[in-house]
């Protein structure tokens, strides 16, 4: 092994008195996460994820998520009409037999938009927070195993950029790269990116004072392989938790820039920009056109965190 | 004490420095020529460019970033590109209406937070604490504009029972402005109810299970002077750090409700701002939030600290 030894950082250092701890500075506006999951998914094991079948507010929220993944999937074949195609003679139209959820202000069909709307979110979220985990995985690694001046750095500014809300950081990006499905997977994928590093580097200074860790170091693996091929296994369930934790978030995130009008560019269906294009219209009576996107909006972000909850709880047990 | 004041303080202008270096160049990534903005788009070239010229943004990136920065320290947060004057009193007339609404959803929240985080821990595993858990959850995962919809059409359209946007009108009684102000606090207090909640719960257990409850149960101590008098008083202190650092969600989540009861505040002043390429107005708005962000930060650190003898006079815990 060339060079000195990483020097190792401080052991246990999550007393408020220490301006480098991993507070979470998100104040949980993010999630409980951090110290919790850590501890949480150390005792992960595979009989655990079978008690998570036995929890109903896992298997309420799966059933939803289920439900949105067939509207997603298959949403042309079951909305009832062409979520595009405009009636103007049947625009405004409140819930009838012909049209369950009423027609918007173009007369196109709010339950086909609903069912449609369900695809850009899902295809986005998972794949925003799969980069976001990734890249913090990579990230917290590194801080928490080289230290120094490296996680000093690092860690200073990330506490910068998390003084700023993560709805205002993502919509500049969007505002200056412009919104398609790829550009707000990519972003939210970054704004997630130093929440998640600074967990998994929690993570990792618990695990780097191990002896596994230093045996492979004497056996003179590079650091990359320590950090990768040794304390990532071991940290697999605490980045795991993360996962499906920030995954509640980034429906939320996603949700609220569509509805600021920096998400999907319309004629697309999606229920946030629905919302936002419609809810002028509420004050004229007519809530069909927002409320029943919102209801779907609120059903797919609430089933999504009752699953991370359930899987929190059950590796915590 | 002291040295961990003055510790706290030097990261703080640290932090401080960092956050006005990424809100400066934030700025600078957005698309879009300042100069072209304010006269449109059938302007002579010769002017957009006298006038990019007049507004300094021609100089180098460097230049332009010390001379804001030296605006910014004398107070001067520069010149509004859309209103053609300084920037300084629309923040500030910004800000104080975003901490009306901010207290007011403050003042409900965390109350409600911390007394049903209490009981879910005292019924902890039983049905009060499911219920409260979950929907606590449930709620803080549900964005702000799909909650404020809901509560638009219940109370705003269906019960015509309280105004649906956040503006009073000029010259209406304090009273008057409080009632416009109900409804779009409601979406804040929802999601942070879950927040407050969840920490005030995981403290009172960790306290409820300590040796120091055990001892006043032992000796014969009566259930609720265990509660009041040893339990609460360890179990609250860290719901102080969660409570202050909910600011800066807080302020995200003004953006959205700002947005849809369409009030001033600073949400709305830098949506409008960085749609319309006002950067100085933006920057100025941001900065506030982070400066905000990070002094509620730091009074939580420092309040903590005096709170808890153990961490005030020099221990570490």
């Amino acid at each position: 092994m060339s060079g000195p030894l990483p020097q190792p950082a401080e052991p246990g250092a999550a007393s408020p008195v220490d301006p480098f701890a991993p507070i979470d500075r998100t104040g949980g506006y993010l999630g409980a996460t951090g110290a919790a999951a850590v501890v949480a998914a150390s005792r992960a094991t595979p009989a655990r994820w079978r008690l998570l079948l036995r929890k109903p507010t896992f298997l309420i929220g799966a059933g939803v998520v289920l439900f949105w993944v067939v509207c997603a999937v298959f949403g042309h074949a079951i909305a009832p009409y062409n979520p595009l195609a405009q009636q103007l003679l049947a625009a405004n139209a409140a819930p009838s037999s012909a049209h369950w959820f009423g027609t918007d202000p173009l007369g196109r069909d709010v339950l086909s938009r609903v069912i449609v709307g369900a695809r850009d979110i899902l295809i986005i979220t998972p794949l925003a927070t799969i980069l976001g985990t990734v890249l913090g995985t990579a990230l917290g690694l590194a801080m928490g195993y080289l230290g120094g001046w490296f996680d000093t750095a690092v860690s200073r500014i990330i506490e910068a950029i998390l003084a700023l809300p993560f709805v205002i950081i993502a919509f500049l990006f969007v505002v200056a790269v412009g919104p398609s499905v790829g550009s707000i997977t990519v972003i939210i994928g970054l704004v997630f990116t130093p929440l998640i590093a600074r967990t998994v580097r929690a993570a990792v200074l618990v695990e780097r004072h191990q002896d596994y860790v230093s045996a492979s170091r004497l056996l003179g693996e590079s650091p990359a392989r320590v950090m990768f091929g040794e304390i990532l296994p071991n940290i697999m369930p605490a980045v795991e938790v993360e996962f499906t934790v920030r995954l509640a978030y980034a429906v939320f995130a996603v949700a609220t820039l569509s509805f600021l009008g920096f998400g999907i560019p319309p004629p697309t269906p999606d229920w946030g920009a629905d919302i936002s294009a419609n809810y002028s219209g509420l004050l004229a009576g007519y809530w069909w056109q927002t409320l029943y996107p919102a209801l779907a909006l609120a059903s797919l972000v609430v089933a999504v965190a009752l699953i991370g909850d359930s899987i929190e709880q059950v590796l915590s047990s | 004490m002291a040295t961990f004041l003055l510790r706290r303080l030097g990261l703080m202008v640290l932090t401080l420095w960092l956050l006005s270096l990424i809100v400066f160049f934030a700025g600078q990534i957005l698309p879009g020529d300042p100069g072209r903005a304010v006269l449109g788009p059938f302007a002579a070239n010769s002017a957009v460019q006298s006038l990019d010229h007049q507004l300094g943004v021609d100089r180098p990136l460097l230049t332009r970033y010390l001379t804001w920065l030296g605006g910014v320290l004398h107070g001067n947060f520069g010149t509004s590109y859309a209103y053609r004057s300084a920037v300084g009193p629309f923040v500030r007339a910004a800000l104080i209406n975003s901490v009306k609404l901010a207290v007011l959803a403050f003042v409900i929240v965390v109350p409600l937070g911390i007394i049903g985080g209490v009981i879910a821990a005292l019924y902890e595993g039983r049905t009060a604490d499911r219920v409260i858990s979950v929907t606590g959850l449930s709620l803080s995962s549900v964005p702000e504009f799909v909650s404020g919809i809901v509560l638009i059409v219940i109370f705003g359209v269906t019960l015509k029972a309280l105004p649906v946007t956040a503006s009073a009108g000029a010259g209406s009684g304090d009273l008057n402005q409080f009632r416009h102000l109900i409804l779009p606090a409601i979406p804040l207090v929802l999601v942070l109810f879950g927040y407050i909640a969840r920490m005030a719960r995981a403290g009172t257990i960790e306290s409820l299970n300590s040796d120091y409850a055990r001892t006043a149960t032992l000796k014969g101590l009566p259930r609720t002077t265990v509660i009041r008098r040893h339990v609460l008083r360890n179990s609250l202190l860290p719901t102080i750090t969660v409570i202050a650092t909910q600011t800066g969600y807080l302020i995200g989540g003004l953006v959205v409700v700002e947005t849809l009861f369409n009030y001033q505040g600073l949400g709305n002043l830098i949506y409008k701002a960085a749609v319309g390429k006002d950067f100085a107005m933006m920057e100025a708005g941001i900065l506030v939030i982070g400066v905000v962000y990070v002094v509620a930060t730091l009074i939580a650190d420092v309040l903590l600290t005096l709170l808890n003898p153990r961490l005030r006079l020099g221990g570490t815990e």
